[in-house]
């Protein structure tokens, strides 16, 4: 298993302006009954998106095909399941843009490879008029400039540090931790009291 | 207090790196860990710490009753096989890496959050982590207890820490003393409505004041139980000889000097007297009343007697937008109270309220009455030992003659993975902790409540204030 590497990414964008948009929206708990992580595009929205009926903003044919998803605060709150951000990967995302978003999602998100962007109130408004406007806005999102780009306009944003230099660099997480090995097991006889 | 048990587990903090911080104990279940250990197998890695790692099923479990006890082949008789799949997984790895599993043979299976307190794991002054969100339960010891995704828990299997980083510290205050009738499920739903789904994003919550101090460790269970529907990382209640005494005994707590020794470690703990916090929230418990959601996430709740919000009333646009959809899915009228709703389910149970202390609550209300005609109600207690604990005082008796089903342990209707769900359409009062949209059955509608408002429910078929039944002591 390789690490996951994001730089750049530049597509059209489907908008999903929702609030509070939890982990049982983004993949209902019975398909979590798998045991590996493979095929959960489908899943994604199951329940969510048969609640608005035909007006399921994606699936709009201009929709089709985005890498970017646009939502609003607080997005992926709930339960920790990584199914969340797999099932958005399988899907074709490749970053969601939010005004805010629920710290588990977002530490699940980056590790596989989908860039969780927090744009300021203003920034977030200007997009969505954007993207309302003209559904084939190109929207870049930049993780080394951690700019966002549309229209004309640039928008910054933050990930935080480690995670972006993993993304960037495809540093591995868990190799990470077991060149700390050392030290863990040192700290681990210090608090256990070696025999 | 945090900062105590943060600075305790911090073994590098370093650079522009997130701290490396040791984890204590280590929580599996089904659902979360197939593909952790599938991602040490594809590295060829052992679990570094089987002896800090702790296993159980409950998420697919089949709640029918079993009629010999401890379960085996006839619970699993209703299992769908991606579940039967699940579950062999999750044996399978425990047999691999040497992991002791809870399954569902065994005499101690239930809930993750409900038997690590249970089985004295959880202790003061830990780090405890789990795939799995609600593990913010484990706080009410004044451990540090976090939910954590798949890929940390193959994370922690393989190294026994984590990269975090340090988060910000929410102080809660309950003064005062509870009203009758008011529990501590109602506190926590009060204080999510009180500060939001996304209000403690970042942090992690220390709740104080006398309300919480005078709580017994299941109802302090409760409140940290749903610190994450506030989006906490965690929440912790410092220990106390409430913590102690609950502990004294368990199998796994220590025991003769070594108890002495972590007594006085753990009576170190509680936060100093000028801590300081990044945020303080204070509330007064006298105030506070039963409370329901009247929405679709946690923090659209109010008071029982209280008129649901008004979308017309809200001001800001995607708030009010989010408002109306949420009472159109819950066919929820604004402007009057949700007394009197009718209700087609009543599920009592789960990580928040499938405690001793929850299904006495229940069964004072059930006890001499009758579930209303046209109303499902199940009990489903959240392990075998607080079955077993329920059944010896009698309390099965008094649910059956209630005409409520006495059901086998796991999470059931709480997330209706196991068969135990919704149908479309129907309406629960629920004793669990979400209240999204199709979370117990694609279509069904959730009100969150105390068991207390949950058995009430039940006898009248109708959301119903317990303050106003008369309840045998
Ligand atoms: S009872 Fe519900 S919230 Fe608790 S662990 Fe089980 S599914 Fe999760």
């Amino acid at each position: 298993m390789t690490a996951p590497q994001f730089t750049r990414v530049t597509s059209h964008a489907a908008l999903l302006v929702a609030d509070d948009v939890d982990t049982d929206q983004i993949i209902p708990a019975r398909f979590l009954k798998v045991t590996d992580r493979a095929g959960l595009g489908p899943a994604l929205f199951a329940d969510f998106r048969a609640s608005y009926g035909a007006a399921w903003p994606l699936a709009r044919p201009d929709a089709a095909g985005a890498q970017i998803l646009i939502v609003g605060r607080n997005f992926g709150c709930g339960s920790s399941r990584e199914h969340a951000p797999w099932a958005l990967v399988a899907a074709g995302f490749r970053a969601v843009i939010a005004r805010s978003f629920a710290d588990i999602f977002r530490g699940n998100a980056v590790k596989n490879g989908l860039v969780p962007v927090a744009l300021g109130d203003a920034d977030h408004a200007a997009l969505v008029a954007a993207v309302t406007a003209e559904r084939a806005t190109a929207v870049t999102v930049d993780l080394a400039a951690e700019q966002v780009g549309f229209a004309g306009r640039a928008a910054g944003f933050t990930v935080e540090r480690f995670a972006r230099r993993c993304l960037l660099d495809g540093v591995d997480e868990l190799g990470y931790l077991q060149a700390r090995l050392p030290a863990i097991a040192a700290w681990e006889r210090a608090r256990e009291g070696a025999p | 207090m945090f900062e105590k048990v943060w600075a305790a587990h911090v073994i590098e903090d370093e650079g522009d790196a997130p701290a490396v911080l040791g984890v204590d104990l280590h929580l599996v279940h089904e659902v979360t860990s197939p593909q952790a250990f599938a991602a040490l197998a594809a590295r060829g890695l052992r679990v570094r710490r089987p002896d800090r790692t702790v296993a159980t099923m409950d998420h697919s479990v089949p709640t029918a009753r079993r009629e010999r006890g401890g379960g085996g082949p006839a619970v699993l008789a209703t299992i769908d096989d991606a579940g039967r799949h699940q579950l062999d997984t999750l044996a399978r790895n425990c047999a691999t890496h040497g992991i002791a599993l809870h399954g569902v043979d065994g005499e101690r299976q239930g809930i993750v959050h409900v038997i690590g307190p249970e089985l004295g794991l959880t202790q003061p002054g830990m780090t405890i982590v789990c795939g799995d969100s609600h593990t913010s339960t484990h706080g009410a010891f004044g451990a540090l207890a976090f939910g954590i995704g798949t890929s940390e828990v193959a994370h922690v299997l393989a190294t026994q820490a984590l990269l975090q980083r340090r988060p910000r510290t929410l102080r809660i205050t309950v003064d005062g003393a509870l009203p009758a009738g008011v529990t501590a499920k109602d506190v926590i739903l009060a204080i999510i409505a009180r500060i939001g789904v996304g209000g403690a994003t970042g942090c992690v919550i220390e709740y104080a004041g006398a309300a919480i101090r005078a709580l017994d460790m299941e109802a302090r269970m409760t409140v940290c139980n749903m610190s994450i529907e506030a989006g906490a990382r965690a929440g912790m209640i410092a220990p106390d000889d409430t913590t102690f005494a609950y502990l004294a005994g368990r199998p796994h707590a220590p025991a003769g000097a070594a108890w002495d020794r972590a007594l006085a470690a753990w009576r170190a703990l509680p936060t100093d007297a000028d801590a300081r916090f990044d945020r303080e929230v204070t509330l007064a418990a006298a105030a506070l009343a039963p409370m329901v959601t009247f929405g679709t996430h946690p923090g659209m709740g109010a008071a029982i007697d209280a008129p649901v919000p008004d979308p017309a009333g809200v001001a800001d646009a995607d708030e009010r937008a989010a408002l109306t959809r949420a009472l159109a899915y819950m066919r929820v009228e604004p402007g009057r109270p949700l007394v009197g709703h009718p209700v087609d389910v009543v599920f009592v149970g789960s990580c928040t309220n499938g405690r001793l202390s929850d299904l006495r609550a229940a069964a004072s209300v059930l006890r001499g009455r009758r579930v209303a005609a046209g109303v499902r109600a199940l009990v489903v207690p959240g392990s075998l030992a607080v079955a077993r604990a329920a059944e010896a005082e009698g309390l099965d008796e008094v649910f059956r003659a209630a005409g409520a089903e006495w059901r086998s342990p796991g999470c059931s209707m709480c997330i209706a993975m196991n068969g135990d769900q919704l149908a479309p359409g129907q309406l629960a009062v629920s004793t669990s902790n979400r209240n999204f949209e199709g979370r117990q059955g694609a279509g069904g509608r959730t009100v969150l409540a105390s068991p207390l408002t949950a058995a009430a429910a039940a006898v009248t078929g109708r959301v119903t204030d317990p303050r106003t039944l008369e309840v045998a002591p």
